[in-house]
């Protein structure tokens, strides 16, 4: 009798899909560990798992929340701050029994509605907390919503190269094509317009019906801030080719520079007016993972829809009902980041210098690295402007190509392998992530503590030069 | 909004499979029950009862369930490590909570609560679970084989998506089952192959029935790829009796069949002639080993004693599969990094709770007790409320937290049902909503034998509680029967 369960019997688009995030690297590194090597993770913008702490307020809010009977202990207040306790019975009077009950399958109705009034507080247009769904995780929303949108594979979606591999995971895993446009390195990875047209004509002339088009804004491996300009535009594009806009901006709070600061989507797309800001459908992504909270472990989320019709919206509802309701904690993480302490609350110095002393420190590290990889032979790298993550190119020689195709692995794997043993720097090869033909890159993270950061880019220094060293050819010397 | 016709996103262009799944337990019923509950915000005393009692779903705390006292402990002082430090902690905390949430911290690299852990799972909590499950089954378990999950249902959708290639592919489920699998198969395009539980012999599972289905989805080119069993039961509630599953794993090994064993209410057992045991250790009892047998175990945090639905918190227990698949099941786990901490923890607390001996070990068992022992009370009071109706019959809930009853509507009610473009058993449920405020589901959300109807509703409201239910519930029923009598 046949095995009930073997590789050859299992569903084929499982075994396409590739998530290179936690893929050949992490698992290499993971394997060092256990025999003792001290790696340093850069593989995945964890920030707590790097040292950074969780800001003290959202803590102690949901510790009270998870153990009510603290709140009826006359000694609590020794333990805790009068507003992060009235924060506390304020979101256990909003959840339908205290953390352990599932909500609504949307989400606690009252976080919605402060994730509404912070975006009204953000953009400056209100918006509808019904179109507002709460989600373990922004990775959860973004597969649900491409489940919903993939029919067969003559369904492509249209997602930035490079980028962050949940999308093309997501759309190999449902069965749909992935329709490539290319940011520009050169131009500082801004979007090119002529490509992302011909993108699309090309698949259309294959008898693909392009249906959305993903931007991820700060970008994620590249971290560009899109200009306003770019972002109207885009607009404009998926407005003409009937695309829905799936705009992921969970780095929004990650901004280190100052020429282009975040603007949402959905600002635009109304400060556009009629008609792109009735007829563009538009599902906006944030997260409690990165901005200056970090808080990866907790798994809340939200996405927001607009001009998506009330059918469609039910649809969508359904499916988040299967799984009942995201978990309640991630949910009151969600509701105190986009409602922290304000000016004149007992807790909001503390939070204050807590948040800001994260965000500097980011703002230096981001260019520690950066300059850094430009110091390298044969490394080149743009700026990180906003998220987490550095993304340099590694010029590869020809010999290190070749080496490479001898032992069966792409050459930016192949260089990260030899960087992992040499360093015990895990990052991900830019193969990961997609990026143009024979033009190689790392992603790593800007997360290492300020202070191991000069001795991290001095051993990468040192493995990049002895590597190029060995496999390139110089004075004209050939080694064949 | 935007157009329909133009838009790229409307309901005509959306995926067809999410078309198709249904999900009754929060349908339709609930969302008219939503609506009156607003109303009676709005206009009180404008129906004829105060209040909506949802006992459509199993959420034990948003009906007055309180968590267990030395889980909140922990979990508090995990998700606030500063308090660890604090002298004033040990005054407001129990010892071993303590002791248990600097053990758990410890096993987490940096202590880091809020970073995503490793895609299975944080590995030390993973070796409690292990443990607990030996504990419990007398059968080793593995770390390795456990996948820490966002609740017990993600893991049932990555097994579905693994095994449906097709709508050629088919999985046995039980009829009636929990519609997490009706839902989880159409939205991953497979082909769900029913086989009928026996009412008349109290739910009971009989091998000829699994043969017949097996063999009929054979004839028509289906390839059947596993069985769904649901012990103990939901929401029928029956626990099985030992030979009974002894026959089902020879079963599925005979046919080539993986095992998928949802237990989340293993915990949950209101009778004394019936114990709960694990398919993993009716197999291992058997003589099977990993290599004989694919079985997927579910566990959850959300019932049992516990009944922690909103931390999401829960695990599969993957074992007799070969390593190139297992690093399929890896993979896809790793694309949504891992599950909540939360809930991590949560689930190693409850397969390893407090002993005897530790400092919270009395409280804990008295608090534990004093839920299972008033669920055991309250399925009795509902089973034989139901059973005293007119043309109503109910197996006992040996198990779960729901009750199934079977209603014997007349001709004249079905007919009303037919005028008003719903099931027969929706039509009841409906009128039993707006005249008493009590959300059950209908039946045909479980799927039943064609032209049997029933509802489920779960045993979850206060006890207090409980005498009003049945004296509102009895007072309809009887009216309702007097309107549409033939």
């Amino acid at each position: 009798m046949a095995k009930a369960l073997d590789y050859e019997s299992l569903n084929e688009n499982v075994k396409k899909t590739a998530y290179a995030v936690r893929g050949e690297l992490y698992l290499r590194a993971s394997e060092l560990q256990k025999e003792g090597k001290k790696i340093i993770f850069t593989n995945v913008g964890n920030p707590h798992a790097l040292g950074q702490k969780p800001l003290t307020f959202p803590r102690q809010v949901v510790a009270l929340c998870q153990a009510p009977f603290l709140l009826d202990d006359p000694n609590v207040g020794l333990l805790f701050p009068a507003d992060a306790i009235a924060r506390a019975k304020h979101y256990l009077q909003l959840t339908s029994g205290g953390l352990g009950a599932y909500s609504d399958s949307r989400g606690i109705p009252g976080v919605r509605k402060e994730v509404a009034e912070f975006i009204e507080r953000r953009d400056g247009y209100p918006t509808d907390p019904e179109l507002i769904f709460l989600t373990d995780g922004a990775s959860k929303g973004v597969m649900q919503m491409l489940n919903a949108i993939i029919r067969n594979e003559n369904d492509g979606i249209l997602v930035p190269v490079p980028q962050y591999p949940l999308y093309s995971a997501a759309i190999t895993l449902y069965g749909g094509s992935l329709v490539p446009y290319y940011l520009e390195e050169e131009a500082n990875w801004s979007l090119d317009f002529n490509n992302i047209r011909q993108s699309i004509a090309s698949a259309r002339s294959k008898g693909i019906t392009v249906r959305a088009m993903v931007i991820i804004n700060p970008g994620n491996p590249t971290g560009q801030c899109l200009s306003e300009a770019n972002i109207r535009e885009l607009l404009r594009f998926c407005f003409l080719e009937n695309l829905v806009l799936l705009a992921d901006e969970v780095y929004q709070q990650n901004i280190y520079q100052d020429e282009r600061p975040f603007i949402s989507a959905r600002k635009i797309l109304f400060d556009m007016g009629p008609p792109l800001n009735k007829e563009v459908q538009l599902v906006s992504f944030h997260t409690v993972s990165k901005g200056y909270w970090g808080e990866c472990g907790q798994r809340g989320g939200y996405f927001e829809m607009t001009n998506l019709s009330p059918k469609t919206v039910d649809e969508i509802y359904k499916v988040a009902s299967i799984s009942l309701s995201p978990n309640v904690p991630g949910q009151i993480f969600m509701g105190l980041m986009v409602n922290p302490p304000k000016p004149g609350d007992i807790s909001y110095f503390k939070f204050e210098q807590e948040s800001k002393a994260i965000m500097e420190s980011l703002r230096k590290r981001a260019h520690i690295m950066t300059d850094g990889f430009n110091s390298c032979r044969n490394v080149v790298c743009n700026f990180t402007e906003g998220a987490m993550y550095s993304f340099p190119q590694i010029r590869l020689p020809a010999r290190a190509i070749e080496a490479a195709k001898s032992a069966g692995k792409a050459p930016d794997v192949l260089y990260c392998l030899k960087l992992l043993e040499a360093t015990g720097i895990s990052t991900v090869p830019g193969s990961g992530f997609g990026q143009k033909e024979g033009v190689f890159h790392l992603r790593t993270t800007i997360l290492p503590a300020e202070e191991d950061m000069p001795a991290i880019m001095e051993s990468f220094k040192k493995f990049n030069d002895a590597f190029m060293e060995e496999y390139e050819d110089y004075r004209g010397y050939s080694r064949m | 909004m935007g157009s329909d016709a133009t838009a790229p996103v409307t309901v005509e262009s959306i995926n067809p499979k999410v078309l198709k799944c249904e999900y009754a337990v929060r349908g339709e019923i609930v969302t008219h029950a939503q609506r009156l509950q607003q109303q009676l915000q709005t206009y009180p005393g404008s129906l004829p009862f105060d209040e909506i009692i949802y006992c459509n779903i199993g959420n034990p705390q948003s009906l007055g369930q309180q968590p267990i006292t030395f889980f909140r402990e922990v979990l508090a002082l995990s998700d606030h490590p500063a308090l660890l430090e604090k002298p004033e902690t040990s005054v407001l905390f129990s010892s071993d909570s303590i002791a248990r949430a600097q053990q758990i911290l410890s096993s987490i690299p940096g202590k880091a609560t809020g970073a995503y852990s490793h895609s299975q799972g944080i590995k030390g909590l993973r070796d409690a679970i292990a443990e607990g499950i030996a504990a419990r089954d007398g059968f080793p378990a593995n770390a390795d084989d456990i996948f820490l999950t966002d609740g017990a249902s993600p893991g049932v959708h990555n097994m579905m998506q693994l095994l449906l290639r097709s709508e050629s592919d088919g999985i046995l489920c039980p009829i009636p089952q929990y519609p997490l699998y009706s839902a989880s198969i159409a939205l991953h395009g497979g082909t769900l192959v029913p086989y009928y539980l026996d009412e008349a012999t109290g739910w009971g599972l009989e091998i000829s029935e699994l043969k017949k289905q097996l063999e009929d989805a054979r004839s028509k080119g289906i390839t059947v790829r596993a069985l769904v069993v649901i012990n103990p039961g939901n929401p029928t509630g029956q626990v099985l009796a030992e030979e009974n599953q002894k026959q089902i794993v020879e079963f599925c090994k005979n046919e080539g069949l993986v095992l998928l064993a949802d237990e989340v209410y293993q915990q949950n057992i209101y009778v004394d002639d019936k114990k709960f045991n694990s398919f993993k250790k009716i197999s291992r009892s058997m003589g099977y080993g990993e290599e004989d047998l694919p079985l997927v175990s579910y566990q959850s945090i959300s019932k049992g004693y516990y009944g922690e639905c909103g931390k999401r918190g829960g695990y599969m227990e993957v074992t007799g599969f070969s390593s190139s698949v297992r690093e399929q099941i890896y993979k896809v786990a790793s694309v949504n990094l891992c599950s909540n901490i939360s809930g991590q923890i949560l689930a190693s607390l409850v397969m390893n709770p407090p002993k005897p001996g530790d400092a919270s070990y009395e409280s804990y068992v008295a608090e534990r007790d004093g839920i299972l022992k008033s669920l055991a009370r309250r399925a009795k009071a509902l089973e034989d409320a139901l059973n005293s109706l007119e043309g109503v019959t109910c197996n006992k809930a040996e198990g779960a937290m729901y009750l199934f009853p079977q209603v014997r509507l007349p001709e004249k009610a079905i007919e009303a049902a037919k005028e008003a473009k719903k099931a027969p058993d929706a039509f009841y449920a409906l009128s039993l909503l707006e005249s008493t405020g009590v959300v059950v589901v209908p039946g045909s959300g479980f799927g039943q034998v064609p032209g049997t109807y029933h509802f489920r509703c779960t045993i979850l409201p206060q006890e207090d509680k409980i005498p009003a239910i049945i004296s509102r519930l009895t007072a309809f029923h009887e009216s309702f029967l007097n309107k549409y009598r033939d």
